[in-house]
């Protein structure tokens, strides 16, 4: 119950403006290094937008469907990659389902390091 | 009744046997609709949300369900197909029988990971990648390339040894047999970690894409089995009303027909050969 509680008040606190320029904030801060790992279970994943290897990767706090997972949403050259948050804090995405990481980030950077160029597709369902 | 034996115990026939019917249930399409189910549970499973196929308590019966449904096509195929199991605790490595040119074929090559051996390379024309994350038409694999280590004997008798079988809250945060099997938590990340050690499209997922997949699960579900033996007044849990959680008697998506419950006896379905 308490860590049901904890995400549901992260989750609105996503969507305020005063969250989203913290988020910004942290980016700025963070540019190049894995700062504020272990803070994404209690507050919002710092937002970014860079080139990495040379693919460009944005990430930013997200509502509707996307809260269910961690209230975050993340691209790479502009196709979604499917994030997803454990409940100790630590991301997922559909191309490094098993390995966990901490940051938005840091499973966006692995995804683009896995995909060797390729472009992701959305899963035909 | 049907035998499931370790794979490395396999012969020359069976081994053959096996890859043909795989085969054919790619060339049919049946195949690619199991990769497309798994993945859809693998991303709508949530630590605060429903969960059926993965970290969850029923993350062992739902398995065992896919499995059987699986190995039933298989022998729709051919009648003395089962689905063999892989102890990684003792064939570890890339040079293990089990990626054999005669089997599930070898590692990915260093340019593009791509698997250019055996039944299931892309070249055959046989096994092409179509339920994807990404626009890579061929199976790829990085046995071992990873951070990630196979589990070791001593890690998984120490997650064998828990007498609990889940526990609140029923997620990937969990202690108890359960989850520190499937690897969220604990000392080898079992089940997980060896999704991470093959890597390709085994690291993701769209997991099922690669024919390993099933003798992984296999060797898991088998665990699972050695566990009730070790624990036999051990229930699953929990029993009863625990909100998006499959319950004992809570029957699971996507069959909507079968509860834990129904699987706890899998000597009603197949034995192992130890």
């Amino acid at each position: 119950m308490l860590r049901g509680t904890a995400v549901a008040v992260a989750g609105a606190a996503l969507v305020t403006p005063t969250a989203m320029a913290a988020a910004r904030t942290a980016t700025a801060g963070m540019t190049g290094h894995g700062g504020h790992d272990g803070h994404g279970g209690h507050g919002a994943p710092a937002a970014f937008d860079e080139v990495y290897q040379g693919r460009r990767i944005v990430g930013k706090p997200a509502t509707g469907e996307h809260a269910a997972h961690g209230g975050f949403s993340a691209s790479i050259d502009g196709k979604e990659l499917h994030l997803m948050q454990n409940a100790d804090g630590t991301w997922i995405s559909v191309v490094n389902h098993y390995e966990t990481f901490a940051t938005p980030l840091a499973v966006t950077r692995a995804a683009v390091d896995k995909l060797r160029g390729a472009v992701l597709v959305p899963i035909a369902t | 009744m049907a035998v499931r034996k370790n794979q490395a115990t396999l012969s020359a026939t069976e081994k053959r046997n096996f890859v043909n019917a795989l085969l054919e249930l790619k060339r049919t399409g049946v195949y690619d609709g199991f990769v497309r189910t798994h993945n859809e549970f693998i991303m709508s499973d949530t630590d605060n949300g429903d969960r059926v196929g993965h970290r969850s308590p029923s993350f062992l019966p739902w398995h065992r369900r896919f499995l059987i449904q699986f190995e039933q096509e298989l022998q729709k195929i051919d009648a003395s197909v089962t689905l063999p199991y892989w102890d990684w605790t003792v064939d570890r490595t890339a040079n293990s029988s089990i990626w054999g040119a005669d089997f599930l074929g070898g590692n990915g090559r260093s340019r593009d990971s791509q698997v250019t051996t055996g039944p299931f390379a892309y070249s055959t024309g046989k096994w092409n990648i179509n339920v994807s994350v990404d626009n890579r038409p061929f199976l790829q694999r990085e046995l071992g390339a990873g951070s990630a280590q196979l589990p070791t004997r001593a890690q998984v008798d120490a997650v064998l040894a828990m007498t609990t079988y889940d526990m609140a809250p029923w997620n990937s945060a969990s202690d108890g047999f359960r989850n520190n099997l499937e690897g969220w938590r604990g000392q080898g990340r079992v089940h997980n970690s060896v999704h991470v050690w093959i890597g390709g499209q085994m690291a993701t997922g769209v997991s099922p894409n690669d024919p390993a997949f099933w003798l992984h699960h296999c060797f898991i579900d088998k665990l699972w089995a050695d566990w009730q033996r070790m624990h036999p007044t051990s229930p699953y849990l929990p029993a009863g009303g625990t909100a998006n959680v499959v319950d004992l008697n809570d029957t699971m998506r996507p069959w909507n027909n079968v509860t834990p419950a129904d699987m706890l006896d899998h000597t009603k379905f197949y034995t192992y050969d130890r």
